[in-house]
This record gives structure tokens, C-alpha cells and sequence, in this order.
């Protein structure tokens, strides 16, 4: 397919306007296969001003005389206005931008296309989570293992090629246990909590189905969890669905573990907002956030209803249970809901947060979000497809991902010093998993970018965020290492709306970015006079 | 604790509620001992007199001449000074130097050059409690004043010639600008219910409004505006007529009244006092108690106001009812965005005594310090710190001070433990020989000033000169810092002023540090001697600093300075943290894992 087809016309002269703040530019508007560019006439800055295609989520077209006006509100909640001259222009304009951002097509995005300078292609994914994960785990107990039963992504077409699995297990019983879950998705390990020798599991529902089915190589395989972790432990299972729900994901096939069946193992029933319910919430709210004029009941009001503030809270305190569980009760947690790659994930991985200072650190959040998100299969392209002004009724979108990041910030907010990176880190994946010219957003699972060869043919956006230049924006300047858990507090009192999120573009808050630069140069000031001072005395013995 | 500050009592389990929003529980073993200690916290807590306020026993230990400093510490002389006072428009006037014209105000007063006594003596019997209209701030580069009365005692067709010389006096005093504006900070509405019930006097004022209406073009505000001033002149008390003051435009900006604002209080705080309070709850919580929304309306008025002079070059007066409640919010937060000097820490104690003390703001029956009526008794300087606390959260590098300065203040209003707060207004205060009997807050907090001290303060910023604050409805924000001061559980594990401040600290000084090596490295340098001296030497005088950053942040770090903290380290219990009702499910098989008694403040002085 040619990309030229889909542009009806190559240029045209426009004006953009980008919010209250910002100065309207002047220039050639020209659409490319990826990219919207507007080139500024000579005597302007010579600064190209260039929009990815892929992050356009709605467009409006509207045309007035000789001239026409497209608003584009992009998938990072920006909203955008472009005055071209010339009608014709504007609706081939529109036309082209509409096509262009709505291709599915994964090997012709623009990561494939994408070769910045300063990364080189073969370098950048040097990541195997499960591998290196399982390395740390290994220092610490015999009773794991890595295995590669997955190898070909059979048993589990939406696991990595090698998970960790208790080392009690053999692979042919894996087998079975995976044909007994949902999608394949058999219990494995999620984190492992060296201080209580204590574990995190995550699978997706058992298949128990309206005839009560049962599968003994599954029991067995949560049998040898509490086994190998001290004589005695208890286990948890966290359903992240009402007890209501689960009983009916009987009807379907699906279900939830016997207690019979599990001795030694609880259930416990948080329900977690997912899907369509949670995507219309962010809808709400970013509509909410669009209306600078509203009364302060209106605004508290649209607050209170679009319910996203709940859901933040409904997350951190299933996180805080699940950690609770391992640091205080010396249990085992197994979490799932149905699928077990949303709810699952964003309950296991703030969990780690919470419990693991390596997680906090500017590498291994990425470790962690390459290993709990990405590679655990949370389906990244259907979730984030759309974002919330796409027009088109959602199927499978759902800002799971994004609820973490506001769970992360959150945290972060009651704890300023303990993360490693700040909320530009935040920002960087919620804009980077919505649209990237990275691969590592791509596609829904493992198996799928070995297909699309995404490691060989795409940079990884860690790379891209690695580099040294890009660190004042990610990096928290007043990070002090933590080594204790840090528990947040999640009363309704100490939650607050991601204002740097949902009101980054409707607006700028000007002030706290000078000071915010302020807090980074003394942070830096400390390190360079600290620093100064061996050198000078290094520097000076001579006479 | 002071008794002082207590603020109900209930006898079901010795609780007590404290006007810091502080709650305490007392655990008495015999139930008669409880009644006991209930009893005694009732009567301590209501004092029937001044002389039994805290103040008037507290003794900190200093002499005579160190108290009657620590009292000349803010000098509204000197402050008038500050502003350019006296100049050829504005004179100090020796009106109401015995109280003689009105008792709520101080004695010294600055009024227009032109105005002379009959005509303020005048205008003082127009205006209710006799509060005329005087200077309260003085924009030197605009030649434009704030100015401050009480509403006129019009009635339903009188004027006050006095009254309208006055005003115009002091439109007159600003040679920038022909017009001045009069700004009256109460809502429309109440007074259109008021109306609806005066069905007769409304025909009427409806008849001779429309003839205004025609008669006359109507400037900025309009008609409905309008109908009401007319309403409340009816009744006697109200509006000034328009027509009667020329050069003059009319605002009306609508802040509710104290027991508006005393009920909306109330409301919130039952709503954060709930137990196991979900997400939903909170806000609309929040949005029925209507806090926000007022807090909203005081800034935007003090927002109105400082346009007014910023832009327009104009003067203007402000007036509510009395003129000691809204008329003080309005007044002092409106020069406190015009003017950085309120904006530090000594600036904002002058502008706490200028507008709020000397202006006769009832802080003893506002703050209920006496057993008195509870329907005077209204948290409208709670809402003028809170407004504040909404600019530093806006403008993080405008102002000197920082939250815990602001807490602080709150504290003191009620625990009488200093002089300043007592007492309704200056004449009182005389007359209790405050200033001989207690102490002044004032030096306290100077000689503590360190801590409160706003590390990313920029007093350079050009910027930062005058505030034009955003008062999208997103901007105002829950106080949990105030609300929730004493309850741990809820606040940031880490505070991030602490360690930027002592960052700051650390890096004056590494950096002086450094100076003095280098001073000495040239020492050595000119005597010639051997290098191994001037490497022993330097390493003698190396500090030991950084470890005190890693060791502070475990701490947890509350904002108030408790003189002994309880302080744990950061989430080593999870007893500390709300969501531990979830673990009851875990402590079914092993039970008091988790105290069930989350999410109550323990005392920790």
C-alpha cells in the first residue's frame, strides 16, 4: 500500500493555534505518510512544527467563505486548530489526515520508518525481562525456575517465551494447568518479597465453567507455591471481580477456584472497574477538564461523577492489600480477574511499587513495566487505539494502563522523595502508549512482535528516554533512596486529579514549572558543590 | 493544649473537637473520673471573661521592655509610612483619636486632604456603626487607594450630602482617574429574597427603578443589580443611590454572609469526618458544604479589586454590611496581590494587623473565645488564610512564607495564648491593657522564622510584582494540610519543603565552606609553603554533611513544629493507613493483626 494514495493534497497554507498561551504560527501546512508539518515562512523561526498522525484521535472539519478550519484533539489530550486557506484544501486536508491516523496496519507505523540520530537499530532492546528478573530471584530461593515452555508461544499466546514457574512443577503439567485458564494464562510469578520470602503471582481465570471443573495439575501447581515458600504459608487469591461477577463468569466457561479444591488458599473479591465502564469515566473527565467556564458545583459535580478519582483509589487499595498481604501476614498472592491482563497487571505491578525500592528506581520502573505490562501481555493496541475524543463507539479501548500511571503519581505525591523519576516520566509513557514513533508500545503480546519483528526493525523507547538529555525532564530531582515500603494513604482526602495530566494543554501552570526548574537547580547546586570540593583539593596541592 | 481552643464537648467517650480541626480522645479508666474531666473541659473551654484567657497567665519568661518590643514590632505608623502617607491628597485625621466617632475603629485614620471633620462626622452618622470611608491601602505608582466603610444607613429615599462630599473627596484624591469605583461585596440573591417578601415596597421600587432606568443610561451595572440596591434602601440600611454620586460605578461582587459561611464550614467538616469516606461521598460532600465555591468568590473579588487599580488607575471603596468581615477579606487579599512587601513574612503580620486587627475584625466572637453567641462566631479569617494558602499553591515562588506560617496563625487566632486576637476591636483592646497584661505572636514567630520560610521564594521576579491569579474552578482545591493537620495518616510521608530547605542550607553552606578553603589555599599560597600542609589542612576542615539527607527522609515529617514529635518512620505500620479495614479479612483467621482504631488523631504534645 502506497501512502501516497491516501493524500489528496500536499500542501497548503495555514495557521495553527495551539491554546491560550502559545503563539499562533504561520506557514505550509503539508501532510506526510506519518507526520503533519508545518513549515513557518523564512522570516520566522526556522523550527518545523510536526505532529505524529497516529496521535490524532478526532478530527472536526468546518469551512466558512474561501477558507476552512480542521480542529484535531489529539490521543495526549491535546486540542489543536488549523486555519487553511482555501476550502478545497481543507477538506483534502481532512480527508488525508483521517485515513492516514486511522491506518492498523503495525509494520507500516512510523516506529518502522523511525531512525533517530545517536541509537543504533541493533542496540536498543536490552531488555529480557523474565530472564533478568528470574536472576534476582534466583539469589534468593531454589524454588523457582525459569521455563521455556512457551518457547513457541503455545501453551500461552499472550506470555513471553519464558516465565517463572515454581520448581516443583514440570512443563507437561504447566501444560495442563494453561489449557485449564483462560487464554492460556497458568499462574506464574509475578514478584518475588525477599524480606518475607513471600510471593505475587498472577494467571487469568480458571475455566471451572457451570460443571465445576477441576484440574488437578492447577492445584497442584498453587500447592507447590505455599510449599516452597515456608512450611505453613497461607495463599490469597485476589479476584479482581464482585463475587457476584465471577459466579456468573460460570455461565461463559470461566469461574473461580473451588475452595475445596485450594486448601491453604483464600479468595478475596475487590471488584476493579475495567473495560467500558472505566474508558467512559476518562471520557467524562477530560470532558470535564475542557470546560475552563463551569461554576465550581458544576466542576465538583462532573468530578465526582465521571467516578475516575474512585477507580484511582478502588486500585491503590487492592495494591495495598495485595502488599499487605505478603509484608504483613507472610501470605502468598495470587491476583487475577478474567483475562488477567488488565486488572491483574495494574494490581501486581503497583504492588512491587509499593514493596520493592528497586522498582522506584529510575531502571527498574522500566524493568517493571517492560516485565508487568508489556511483556506480560496487557494489550496495548486494542486498549490504546483511542483515546478519550475519538468519536467512534469503544470496543476494546480502556485506559487501564493510564489509571496505573495516575496510581504511580499518586504515590508519588505522598511520597516526593522515593521515586526516581518524576511526573515527566508519567507523562512520557501515557503520550508514548497512546502513539510513539518507539516500538515498544507496539502490538498486543509477545508473540505478536516477534511476528511484526518489532525488536530488530523498531528503537525501544527506552533507549530513546535513556539518553542524557532527555533525564532533567524524567528524573525526580530530590529522589533519595527508600528502602522501606511506602504505604499511601488512600482516603478520598489525599487522592487529587492529575491536574499536570488532564489539564496539561487547557491549562499551563506556569508558575509551578519555574519553580519546579528552581527545586532542580538547587538539587543540582548540592551535587555540584559536594562534588566541587574533593576536586579542589585535588587540584590545588602544588604551591 | 489551651483550652481555649477546644470547641465542642461530647461526654459519649470524652471526645473532644478542636476549632484547629483538631480531635482528641481522652481514654479515662472510671466513668466518674470521665464525667469529671468532661465537666471541667466544658467550663474551661467557654471562659466567661477575658481575664481568664490563657493570655492574660501565659508567661514566657521575658521583661518589660522585651514585651513592650515585641509589641512595637508592627507599627501601622510606620507602615502608612511605607505606602507614601501623608502626601498632598491623603492626611492622617485626628477624627476618632478618643473613639469619639467610631468605636470600632482605630484611632488614627487617613482620609482625603479635602475632606474635612463635619463632613467625615457626617458621613460616620450615614454610615452603619459609624464606620465612614477611610484609606486602608495606598498604591503609590498609581495614585489610587483602597478604601473601606460600613453600608449606609440610607434609607428609602434619604442621602447623606457628607457621604457623597466624601466619596467624592476621595475619587478627587486620585488625580489618575475621574471615576472610582464602590463595591459591595454581598450577593445579589439574598436581597432578591429579601424583596420577594417586601412585595409592596418592591412594586414601588420597581416604578421608580424603571423611571432611573429611563432617565438615565445605565453604566456598568444592570438593571437587576439595580432593583436590589433599591430593595435594600428601602429598608433603610443598603445602597448607595447612584444617582447621588456621580463619577462613581457600582460593583457588586457576591460573597455570602458569616453564617452562610459558618454552616458551610460545618458541613465540610462532617463530611471529612466521616469514617470509611468513599471517593464519591468526598465530593459531593464538597460540593454541597459550598466552601470551595465561596473561597472562589472572595478571590475573585479581591481579584476585581486589584484590577481595578492595576488597570483602570482607579480607587476603590469596599463595604459589605459592617464592614469588618468581607470588607477585610476583600481588602487584604486585594493588596496583597498588588503588593509583594505583604507577601513576606514580616509584611503579612503588618497586613494581618493593618486589615484585620486595627480594622476592628471581631476576632473574639468570630473565634468564639468567650462563652458568647454562637451565631457571631464564623471562620472568615480561616477562609482569608485558606484564599492565601490557594495563591502560594498558584504562585509557589511568590510569597516569603509557607504553609506551616500559615497553620501557625490559624493555631494562635484560637488558642489565646497571645495578646493579638483578643478582643473585638482596638478600644477593647485598650481597655484590657493587652499590651501590659499578654504577649504579641508576633516576635515568636519572627525568632521561629526559619521554619517557615519558603525555600523557592523569589523576591527578585518581576513577574511576581503584582498576582493575576486563575480562578478556574480547578484551581481551588481541598485543604487537607488545614482539615487534617493532626490526623498523620492522611499527609505526604515526606515533606517536600523540609528537604529542599535544607538543601538550601546545606549549599550555603558547602559553598562558604569552600570560600575558606580557598582563602586559606591563598594563605598558604603567599607563605610559601609546602603543599602536604595545605592538603592536611584541607582535609581537616572538610564537614560532614551529606548524611543528613538520606537520614531525614525516612522520617516522616509533619508541618506544624511539634516541640517532641511522635515520629515513626515512614509506613512502618500499616495500622497508619486507612485502607487497613480491608485487612479484617486477613485477620479472620489471625485476629488483631491491624488496631482497629485507624484514622484517629492521636495527641503527640
Amino acid at each position: 500500500m502506497e501512502f501516497s494514495e491516501l493524500i489528496r493534497t500536499g500542501q497548503a497554507q495555514a495557521e495553527l493555534l495551539r491554546g491560550p498561551e502559545m503563539p499562533p504560527l504561520r506557514g505550509t501546512l503539508c501532510v506526510t505518510g506519518h507526520h503533519l508539518l508545518l513549515s513557518p515562512g523564512p522570516q520566522a523561526t526556522p523550527d518545523l512544527w510536526l505532529l505524529l498522525l497516529r496521535s490524532v484521535d478526532s478530527i472536526e472539519k468546518r469551512v466558512a467563505g474561501d477558507a476552512g478550519t480542521i480542529t484535531l484533539r489529539c490521543k495526549d489530550l491535546r486540542v489543536l486548530q488549523l486555519d487553511i486557506e482555501g476550502v478545497e484544501a481543507t477538506l483534502d486536508i481532512a480527508r488525508s489526515i483521517e485515513a492516514l491516523s486511522s491506518l492498523e496496519s503495525v509494520i507500516t507505523s512510523f516506529p518502522f520508518f523511525y531512525r533517530p540520530k545517536g541509537l543504533r537499530l541493533g542496540e536498543s532492546w536490552h531488555f529480557h525481562p523474565p530472564e533478568r528478573y528470574y536472576k534476582r530471584v534466583a539469589r534468593e530461593t531454589r524454588a523457582w525456575r525459569l521455563s521455556e515452555a512457551n518457547e513457541d508461544f503455545s501453551l500461552c499466546p499472550s506470555y513471553p517465551r519464558a516465565v517463572i514457574v515454581p520448581r516443583a512443577v514440570d512443563d507437561d503439567a504447566l501444560a495442563r494447568s494453561a489449557r485449564f485458564r483462560q487464554g492460556g494464562r497458568f499462574p506464574v510469578l509475578s514478584y518475588y518479597h525477599a524480606p518475607s520470602g513471600t510471593v505475587l503471582l498472577r494467571s487469568s481465570q480458571p475455566l471451572t465453567g457451570p460443571q465445576k471443573r477441576r484440574c488437578t495439575e492447577d492445584e497442584e501447581l498453587l500447592q507447590a507455591v505455599l510449599a516452597g515458600a515456608r512450611p505453613g504459608a497461607r495463599g490469597f487469591i485476589v479476584d479482581t471481580r464482585s463475587a457476584q461477577a465471577a459466579k456468573q463468569a460460570r455461565m461463559t466457561g470461566g469461574g473461580t477456584e473451588a475452595k475445596s479444591a485450594y486448601p491453604g488458599w483464600k479468595r478475596l473479591h475487590r471488584p476493579l472497574e475495567r473495560g467500558r465502564p472505566l474508558q467512559e469515566s476518562f471520557v467524562h473527565l477530560v470532558e470535564a477538564c475542557g470546560d475552563l467556564e463551569q461554576s465550581m458545583d458544576r466542576w465538583l459535580s462532573r468530578l465526582d461523577g465521571c467516578r475516575w478519582l474512585s477507580h484511582v483509589k478502588e486500585a491503590l487499595s487492592t495494591a495495598c492489600l495485595a502488599a499487605q498481604g505478603m509484608e504483613w501476614e507472610g501470605a502468598c498472592i495470587l491476583v487475577h480477574g478474567a483475562e488477567g491482563t488488565d486488572s491483574t497487571l495494574l494490581v501486581t505491578s503497583l504492588a512491587q511499587l509499593i514493596l520493592d525500592p528497586l522498582s522506584r528506581t529510575m531502571a527498574g520502573f522500566q524493568e517493571l513495566i517492560e516485565r508487568e505490562w508489556i511483556q506480560a501481555g496487557h494489550p496495548f493496541q486494542l486498549r490504546c487505539a483511542h483515546s478519550a475524543f475519538s468519536h467512534t463507539r469503544p470496543k476494546h479501548e480502556a485506559p487501564i494502563f493510564l489509571l496505573f500511571l495516575d496510581c504511580v503519581w499518586q504515590l508519588g505525591r505522598q511520597f516526593p522523595l522515593s521515586l526516581e523519576f518524576g511526573e515527566g516520566m508519567l507523562l512520557a509513557l501515557f503520550d508514548h502508549s497512546y502513539a510513539s514513533p518507539f516500538g515498544t508500545f507496539l502490538c498486543n503480546s509477545e508473540k505478536e512482535r516477534c511476528l511484526c519483528e518489532v525488536r530488530t526493525r523498531t528503537h525501544s523507547l527506552w533507549s530513546g528516554l535513556n539518553q542524557p538529555k532527555e533525564q532533567r525532564k524524567l528524573r525526580n530531582p530530590l529522589y533519595a533512596p527508600n528502602p522501606l515500603a511506602i504505604w499511601p494513604s488512600v482516603e478520598p482526602q489525599s487522592l487529587r486529579l492529575w491536574q499536570g495530566l488532564f489539564l496539561r494543554w487547557t491549562h499551563p501552570p506556569e508558575p509551578s514549572e519555574v519553580a519546579w526548574e528552581k527545586v532542580w537547580q538547587i538539587a543540582t547546586d548540592q551535587e555540584k558543590t559536594e562534588g566541587s570540593q574533593p576536586t579542589d583539593s585535588a587540584s590545588e596541592p602544588q604551591p | 493544649m489551651p483550652f481555649s481552643g477546644s470547641d465542642g464537648v461530647w461526654n459519649t467517650c470524652s471526645d473532644g473537637e478542636c476549632k484547629n480541626f483538631r480531635i482528641v480522645h481522652f481514654i479515662v479508666p472510671r466513668e466518674r473520673d470521665c464525667h469529671d474531666i468532661y465537666n471541667s473541659l466544658l467550663q474551661l473551654s467557654k471562659q466567661a471573661k477575658y481575664e481568664d484567657l490563657y493570655a492574660f497567665s501565659y508567661n514566657p519568661k521575658q521583661n518589660d521592655s522585651e514585651r513592650l518590643r515585641g509589641w512595637q514590632l508592627v507599627d501601622l505608623a510606620e507602615e502608612y509610612k511605607r505606602m507614601g502617607l501623608p502626601n498632598s491628597n491623603w492626611q492622617l485625621s485626628d477624627a476618632n483619636r478618643d473613639y469619639k466617632i467610631c468605636e470600632t475603629y482605630p484611632r488614627e485614620l487617613y482620609v482625603p486632604r479635602i475632606a474635612s471633620k463635619p463632613i467625615i462626622v457626617g458621613s460616620s452618622k450615614f454610615r452603619s456603626k459609624g464606620r465612614f470611608p477611610v484609606l486602608s491601602y495606598y498604591h503609590q505608582n498609581k495614585e489610587a487607594a483602597i478604601c473601606r466603610c460600613s453600608q449606609p444607613l440610607s434609607g428609602f429615599s434619604a442621602r447623606c450630602l457628607e457621604d457623597e462630599h466624601l466619596l467624592q473627596a476621595i475619587s478627587k484624591a486620585n488625580p489618575a482617574n475621574r471615576y472610582m469605583y464602590v463595591m459591595d461585596t454581598r450577593p445579589r440573591h439574598r436581597m432578591q429574597s429579601w424583596w420577594a417578601t417586601q412585595k409592596d415596597i418592591g412594586r414601588i421600587i420597581v416604578r421608580i427603578s424603571s423611571k432611573i432606568w429611563n432617565d438615565k443610561k445605565i453604566r456598568e451595572s444592570d438593571g437587576k443589580k439595580r432593583l436590589n440596591a433599591m430593595a435594600n434602601r428601602a429598608a433603610g440600611k443598603g445602597y448607595e443611590n447612584e444617582d447621588n454620586y456621580s463619577n462613581i460605578r457600582f460593583q457588586f461582587v457576591g460573597i455570602e454572609n458569616i453564617h452562610v459561611m459558618r454552616s458551610s464550614l460545618q458541613k465540610l467538616l462532617e463530611v471529612n469526618g466521616t469514617k470509611g469516606l468513599s471517593v464519591s461521598d468526598f465530593y459531593s460532600g464538597l460540593e454541597n458544604a459550598g466552601w470551595l465555591r465561596h473561597i472562589k468568590a472572595v478571590t475573585d473579588a479581591a481579584i476585581f479589586l486589584a484590577k481595578a487599580i492595576m488597570v483602570e488607575n482607579a480607587s476603590v471603596l469596599v463595604h459589605c454590611s459592617d464592614g469588618w468581615d468581607r470588607t477585610s477579606q476583600v481588602c487584604s487579599l486585594g493588596s496583597l496581590l498588588l503588593d509583594p512587601y505583604y507577601r513576606t513574612i514580616r509584611g503579612f503580620m503588618v497586613l494581618i494587623e493593618k486589615d484585620w486587627i486595627s480594622f476592628g475584625h471581631k476576632y473574639s466572637d468570630r473565634c468564639g473565645h468567650l462563652d458568647g453567641d454562637p451565631k457571631e462566631v464564623s471562620p472568615v479569617f480561616t477562609q482569608f488564610l485558606e484564599c492565601v494558602w490557594h495563591l502560594t499553591e498558584q504562585f509557589p515562588q511568590a510569597f516569603e512564607f509557607n504553609e506551616a506560617f500559615l497553620l501557625q496563625i490559624h493555631e494562635h487566632i484560637h488558642s489565646c495564648q497571645f495578646g493579638n486576637f483578643i478582643g473585638n476591636c482596638q478600644k477593647e483592646r485598650e481597655e484590657l491593657k493587652l499590651k501590659e497584661k499578654t504577649y504579641s505572636l508576633w516576635p515568636f514567630l519572627l525568632h521561629d522564622q526559619k521554619k517557615y520560610f519558603n525555600p523557592l521564594y523569589s523576591s527578585t521576579s518581576q513577574k511576581l510584582a503584582v498576582l493575576e491569579p486563575n480562578t478556574v474552578s480547578f484551581n481551588f482545591k481541598f485543604w487537607r494540610n488545614m482539615y487534617h493537620q493532626f490526623d498523620r495518616t492522611l499527609h505526604p510521608r515526606q515533606s517536600v519543603f523540609n528537604i529542599i530547605m535544607n538543601m538550601n542550607e546545606q549549599n550555603k553552606q558547602l559553598q562558604k565552606d569552600v570560600k575558606d578553603l580557598e582563602s586559606q589555599i591563598k594563605q598558604h599560597k603567599n607563605k610559601q609553603t609546602d603543599g602536604v600542609l595545605t592538603k592536611e589542612l584541607l582535609k581537616s576542615v572538610r564537614p560532614e554533611s551529606p548524611a543528613l539527607k538520606t537520614s531525614l527522609c525516612l522520617k516522616e515529617q509533619t508541618l506544624l513544629p511539634v516541640k517532641d514529635a511522635l515520629r515513626t518512620v515512614e509506613g512502618s505500620s500499616p495500622a497508619d493507613n486507612r485502607y487497613s479495614e480491608y485487612a479484617d479479612e486477613f485477620s479472620k483467621a489471625e485476629p488483631a493483626v491491624v488496631s482497629s482504631e485507624y484514622g484517629v488523631a492521636r495527641m503527640t504534645c
